[in-house]
């Protein structure tokens, strides 16, 4: 591995992506159509704007046609300090633009010497998915939120994204994945204008819940193995992961409440 | 027309020698925590310190375009690095070897050398095993694991230094002993003329960490 110098014409600046494209690991371009149901998915991701910053949380199953592939993957990933990303669709080119995404962040930071705004991050986003935009018309499609703390607006703001790299900021709430229907009909209900942390975690964690129960590729929580979703607040402070003993404790009172009403 | 090799090596290290020693002077050392990297530099935009990678910082003097475009090489190298294999994968050590091998290439086939000095610094997980590699122009590298000078009466200011620094200093201490070691006994230097940032043990992935502002007149005082 080589210093990569070049010359000035030819310099990709603060880009990671065009860094990549010149050293020839660029984007993979697939030339035929994947059959769906032998694709990894990830589904329902759902986040909420609340007084003074932003919650994302995501389920943790991954689905191969019906088949459970996996019980504890991750969707909810912290961006950069201020930031995070939730992703829904196929779950390897989500992974891989999630790990693009912070490195070209990252690079861009510390090549420029100070870090992109909130909106400037968001568009970067937008044009990794219509790059990424030959692979989803072959099946490989995903489906990313944003969210961030905006220093200079002082608030928290959350975008959502079709697969054609289509940016939407929304002002409450937004959820995507197969579940993210019903998700978001939970959030609809529970919504309200002053909202703050501690109930917006609560309704995402019975936003969640309630998906699982109506969505086959949405996990529910496993109290056996365990497993709780991964629910991060990003505020002033910063992207913090909530820890599962909370989540786990979040969702007992949930099942006590639902049980008691039935 | 002739010229000896000799010669020619010669005039092209006194001409680098000269543009490097024009510049002000930075000095990176080891500290209880982790690494300080502490460049006398009055502006507050053109950065002679800076973060390469989770534990690598970087100080550059001379001139200001060349030892840029290599810190900008450096942060390419290791991210991509990073990238290809693991975040773990990324050292100091090769990035130093890189930097050897871009200016000493440049060195003998150029006709103008890079007038630069560089300092690739690694803080460790562990106390005690931080690494400073120290490059000069030609593609000359040593490695240290106390403290490195660079650019400007580099000699008096490592002279002094070397009467005051010690590896188990904290933060304020070794800032003061490098802000003594930079400014010598004639001169007292201020939060303004200073560029400060250090590697520290306890400041998480990215362990880069600037100091500005009031944050480092009150380390100063």
């Amino acid at each position: 591995m080589t210093l990569p110098l070049f010359i000035p014409g030819d310099d990709p600046g603060p880009n990671f992506l065009g860094l990549l494209d010149r050293l020839g690991v660029g984007a993979f371009k697939p030339t035929g159509a994947f059959d769906a149901a032998q694709i990894t998915h990830g589904t329902t991701v759902v986040a909420i704007r609340y007084a003074n910053g932003v919650v994302m949380a995501g389920d943790r199953r991954a689905t191969t046609g019906h088949l459970i592939s996996h019980r504890s993957i991750e969707k909810v990933f912290p961006a950069d300090n201020y930031s995070g990303i939730a992703i829904a669709g196929a779950a390897g080119p989500a992974m891989q633009m999630v790990r693009l995404f912070q490195l070209q962040l990252e690079h861009y930071e510390k090549v420029e010497g100070s870090p992109l705004s909130l909106d400037g991050k968001a568009n970067q986003l937008s044009q990794m998915l219509r790059n990424h935009m030959p692979a989803a018309m072959q099946g490989l499609g995903v489906v990313p939120l944003f969210a961030g703390y905006d220093a200079r607006q002082e608030q928290g703001r959350l975008f959502q994204f079709d697969m054609t790299g289509g940016r939407y900021e929304e002002r409450d709430y937004a959820a995507t994945g197969s579940g993210g229907l019903h998700a978001s009909t939970v959030v609809k209900l529970r919504h309200h204008g002053g909202i703050e942390a501690d109930e917006a975690i609560d309704v995402v964690v019975e936003a969640l819940f309630q998906a699982a129960d109506e969505d086959s590729a949405t996990g529910g929580p496993d109290p056996v193995r365990g497993i709780y979703p991964v629910i991060a607040t990003i505020t002033a402070e910063g992207f913090e992961r909530l820890a599962d003993e909370d989540v786990a404790s979040r969702t007992s009172t949930l099942i006590s409440r639902l049980g008691g009403a039935s | 027309m002739y010229i000896s090799p000799e010669q020619l090596m010669k005039d092209k290290a006194d001409y680098a020698r000269k543009g490097i020693a024009r510049g002000r002077a930075a000095i990176g050392c080891t500290y209880a925590d982790g690494v300080l990297l502490c460049a006398e530099n009055p502006s507050n935009t053109l950065r002679k310190v800076s973060e390469i990678y989770d534990r690598i910082g970087f100080v550059g003097v001379g001139r200001y375009n060349e030892f840029d475009q290599l810190r900008i090489a450096g942060v390419r190298h290791a991210d991509f690095k990073g990238y290809s294999f693991s975040r773990d994968d990324v050292d100091a050590r090769s990035l130093a070897n890189q930097y050897a091998q871009a200016l000493g290439h440049n060195f003998t086939h150029e006709i103008k050398p890079l007038e630069v000095e560089m300092l690739v610094a690694e803080m460790s997980e562990e106390d005690g095993g931080d690494q400073l590699f120290h490059l000069l122009y030609d593609g000359t590298v040593m490695d240290m694991t106390s403290f490195v000078v660079i650019g400007g009466e580099a000699d008096a200011i490592r002279e002094r230094l070397e009467a005051t620094w010690s590896r188990e200093a904290d933060l304020s201490a070794a800032l003061s002993s490098a802000v003594g070691a930079l400014a010598g006994p004639d001169r007292a230097l201020v939060g303004d003329d200073l560029e400060v940032a250090i590697l520290a043990r306890q400041n998480g992935r990215r362990a880069f960490r600037r100091i500005e502002g009031d944050d480092l007149d009150a380390l100063l005082a």
